[in-house]
């Protein structure tokens, strides 16, 4: 029993940093309609931006966090105006984005390789390696801050996409982008706002990331995690994503915890085919019928 | 005449809005019927029906005598039955030729093997598409823009493309969703005529959508009005221009008829 | 650079060719992308490398083994996924191809993770040339039948299609069916020219690298498509030099392609005796528009009317 929560434990942490990962990559999705794979780059970034500032720059934690989300927020901005802005203004079919962000992901990942280099970092401890233990359980410091951390940035998302005008726009624009434009909603900003709260908390999840494991430039492959977590929840359901996202996260850990880490991989997929085959909208998602 | 075609009881409903609502109809063989109604009313609805690309939610759709409802469109389409779309649905970066070609394909059976080989099958069943979609772009007057791009083409050449890309397919009955949405008086009349000359040459029955009922009044020997989602009359241009509810319907929504008009 | 290095390129100009012609038929003729087309390379592979070292079967046969076993593995991913839009279908063959490497690395039979060394170096510039050609040839032809045709207007508007009873699963299928079996083929050719099969050969981003190359040629085009497979192939081999430069710059001019000329190299055209003609002809004299990868009927109409 105590194995069992403990598992649990683990896969709600983890779980957490893929949230954040899928809700900035599923919140894109909801209104350009694309998977956004140079997601993972902005990630990555942040993770370095994150390792940077502490190690180099000797940031306090909360400081280095923020400049690394700022930091990822402004690059996946850069990314959408130069790769996708010019698709979206001519209103190119939709594997043209595709295609643009599979080249911003390359040119991502191969910029930090030539520069930086390919080898692994590790984040320097900025809290203690012990864990607390609650009766039988050990329960890492970095897995409550995780935690504490996707929590509040969750929270503070929901909240902007439910009280603010700005997120009122957001929902509109993801509801009918023609309509809300037409309704005044000035559909450029407000793509280049999701490319930006997708990119903090894409920041946000490369430094929690990096933390409870290591940098490298290939690390932005863990979205696809975070790509089927939000198929999980159904695409562009942002509960959907975060709901999908622990529940692939606990499974991930039960499966390494109980089988093998050697299956924990192929178990992902083998789910995210089942729910495409058999609930493609996902676990939130609505069903709707094309258009004639 | 006998009826080709017979709609009974038939509703959809999507989630809570019920689209269509126990609409009931029949379309004789060999005449040009209308369906007509305000927007909203669930005529694009029907067709979608019709066309399999709904499910029903209930009811039945028969044509020929045989259901045709929940079946896949192409089946649809081999049994008799085609179609326009309100929001033009070419092949938009082929050329004219290539679209009607393309429609034609039902007409030729080598098989992947026979074009890989260049069989005399493959040869025959080539030039037999060839000159169907030939003899189609004469009788729709498209022969002089068979090289232009599908997308390039002006507007009222584009619909007209896509009833003989519908016609290559043989149907019995053909399905017109607003062919004279966005037309100018001209174009509208010469449409009209078409639509005649479609149901002489073709031997098809025409089901045609409009909202404006000037327009239909002069082609359609019967017309059904639907008005959300129910129907609100049946009969001959003269009965529906008189029937009261129709009047009321139509001042109802007249502004958002002259909208879209 | 000595002949050995150059030969080494074209085969695998060759290979890349090979999986990237079935793919265009899926994505630039059909409409579909795949980002797990890698996977079909790997049961291809496999396939064709048990075939020729278990079963003793003779090289050629032993590839089209491989493409065949590939090709029926695509039949039930096909029958679960093609009825899924766009991106749903899209990420559903990634998560397919990432599967089969898995699955792969979980196989002790073929070597594990490891991978299965000790594979003759059978392939030669001379026989992957020969399948190249040949899978060229067939694609040409099947793209200028009815069958052909019926792909590309499920590409333009599949709706539309589905009304003048094009049988899009139907379709759908058979077009997945023929790229799988192609990249089972280049899949058998590769592993029989390096010598060892490695699961992690095959993973997204080598999907990734056929699909980039079939939109760099340009979608609808059988040109487009050799052109482009055999630039992206041999460019960063030439551009070693630049080591760690090169894949960036690969990502840049990817970016720059898709915003700059969206059509790919040849914008959906081909490279044909008619085009050369109209190369050498006056300027001025317009075009025929350039009908989209539309098929030998139409070129061959504007032809006589030339």
């Amino acid at each position: 029993m105590a194995q069992l929560i403990q598992q649990l434990i683990n896969g709600v942490s983890i779980g957490s940093v893929y949230a954040l990962m899928a809700v900035g990559y599923s919140l894109v999705y909801s209104i350009m309609n694309f998977s956004n794979f140079a997601h993972g780059g902005v990630i990555m970034v942040g993770s370095y931006l994150g390792f940077y500032l502490l190690k180099a720059a000797k940031l306090p934690f909360p400081t280095a966090l923020a400049g690394a989300a700022l930091g990822a927020a402004l690059l996946a901005v850069i990314v959408e105006r130069i790769a996708y802005r010019p698709l979206r203004t001519r209103s190119a079919p939709f594997l043209y984005f595709i295609i643009s962000a599979m080249g911003a992901s390359m040119f991502i990942e191969n910029f930090v390789v030539a520069t930086i280099g390919p080898t692994f970092k590790t984040y320097p401890a900025v809290f203690s390696r012990m864990p607390f233990e609650i009766g039988p359980l050990y329960v890492g410091r970095i897995d409550v801050l995780i935690f504490v951390t996707a929590a509040v940035c969750l929270i503070g998302l929901v909240y902007f996409i439910d009280r603010t005008k700005l997120g009122k726009a957001v929902q509109a624009t993801s509801f009918n982008q023609r309509a809300a434009s037409l309704m005044g909603v000035n559909t450029g900003l407000v793509v280049t706002l999701v490319f930006a709260i997708g990119g903090l908390l894409a920041g946000v999840a490369g430094v929690l990331f990096g933390m409870k494991y290591t940098v490298y430039p290939q690390m932005g492959g863990i979205t696809i995690k975070s790509f089927i977590a939000a198929v999980f929840g159904g695409l562009g359901s942002l509960p959907g994503a975060v709901i999908g996202s622990l529940l692939l996260g606990v499974i991930e850990t039960m499966v390494s915890g109980y089988f093998s880490s050697n299956y924990r991989d192929l178990i992902s997929f083998t789910l995210l085919i089942a729910v495409l085959v058999f609930r493609p909208i996902g676990l939130m998602g609505k069903v709707t019928e094309e258009k004639a | 005449m006998s009826d080709i075609l017979e709609v009974r009881h038939l509703t959809k409903r999507f989630g809570g809005l019920t689209a269509v609502d126990d609409v009931s109809f029949s379309v004789a063989e060999g005449s040009i019927a209308g369906l007509i109604g305000p927007n909203g009313a669930g005529k694009t609805t029907v067709f979608n029906l019709m066309t399999g690309i709904y499910k029903v939610t209930s009811g039945e759709i028969m044509f020929e005598g045989k259901p045709v409802h929940d079946l896949d469109p192409h089946i649809v389409a081999e049994m008799g039955v085609t179609r326009t779309f309100q929001n033009i649905r070419l092949f938009r970066r082929l050329s004219v030729r290539d679209n009607i070609l393309t429609a034609c394909h039902g007409r030729a059976d080598y098989n992947v093997a026979d074009s890989i080989l260049h069989t005399p099958r493959y040869r025959q069943g080539e030039r037999r598409l060839a000159t169907e979609s030939e003899r189609l772009m004469d009788l729709m007057n498209l022969t002089e823009v068979a090289s232009s791009r599908a997308s390039e083409l002006p507007y009222g050449l584009q619909r007209r493309l896509e009833i003989a890309r519908a016609l290559a397919v043989r149907p019995r009955l053909i399905l017109l969703d607003e062919p004279a949405a966005g037309m100018n008086p001209d174009e509208t009349m010469q449409l009209m005529a078409l639509i005649g000359r479609i149901r002489d040459e073709f031997a098809c029955t025409v089901l045609v959508i409009e909202h404006r009922m000037d327009l239909i009044m002069g082609i359609c020997e019967n017309i059904v009005v639907l008005n959300f989602g129910r129907k609100l009359a049946e009969g001959s241009p003269e009965v529906v221009q008189n029937d009261p509810a129709v009047i009321e319907a139509y001042l109802g929504a007249h502004e958002e008829v002259s909208a879209h008009a | 650079m000595n002949w050995f290095y150059i030969k080494g390129i074209l085969i695998l100009c060759g290979i890349n060719l090979t999986a990237v012609l079935g793919l265009s038929l899926l994505t630039g003729f059909t409409g579909l992308f795949s980002f797990g087309h890698a996977g079909f390379m790997a049961v291809g592979g496999y396939a064709a490398v048990w075939a020729g070292l278990r079963m003793g079967l003779p090289f050629p046969v032993a590839l089209l083994a491989g493409g065949l076993v590939a090709g029926i593995v695509s039949l039930p991913i096909g029958r679960l996924t093609l009825n899924l839009k766009g991106d749903y279908f899209c990420i559903a063959t990634l998560g397919f191809g990432e599967a089969i490497r898995l699955v792969l690395d979980n196989v002790q039979t073929f070597g594990g993770a490891r991978g299965w060394a000790g594979i003759p170096v059978t392939t030669t510039l001379f026989n992957v040339t020969l399948a190249a050609a040949l899978g060229t040839f067939v694609m040409v032809r099947l793209v200028h039948s009815r069958h052909g045709r019926n792909m590309i207007a499920i590409r333009e508007e599949e709706l539309a299609a589905r009304t003048v009873g094009i049988n899009a699963l139907k379709y759908k299928m058979m077009s997945l069916f023929i790229s799988a079996v192609y990249a089972g083929v280049a899949g058998g050719l590769q592993a029989y020219y390096l010598g060892f099969l490695q699961p992690k050969m095959f993973s997204m981003t080598r999907s990734t690298e056929l699909t980039i190359m079939v939109i760099f040629g340009g979608i609808g085009s059988i040109s487009g498509t050799v052109l482009g497979s055999i630039l992206l192939t041999a460019l960063p081999e030439l551009l070693r030099a630049f080591a760690l430069w090169r894949l960036v710059v690969y990502g840049a001019s990817v970016i720059f392609i898709m915003i700059s000329r969206p059509e790919g190299l040849m914008g959906g055209k081909e490279i044909s005796i008619a085009w050369f003609r109209r190369l050498l002809r006056p300027v001025g004299v317009g075009g025929a528009g350039g009908s989209g990868g539309a098929g030998g009927a139409g070129a061959g109409g504007r032809g006589v009317r030339q």
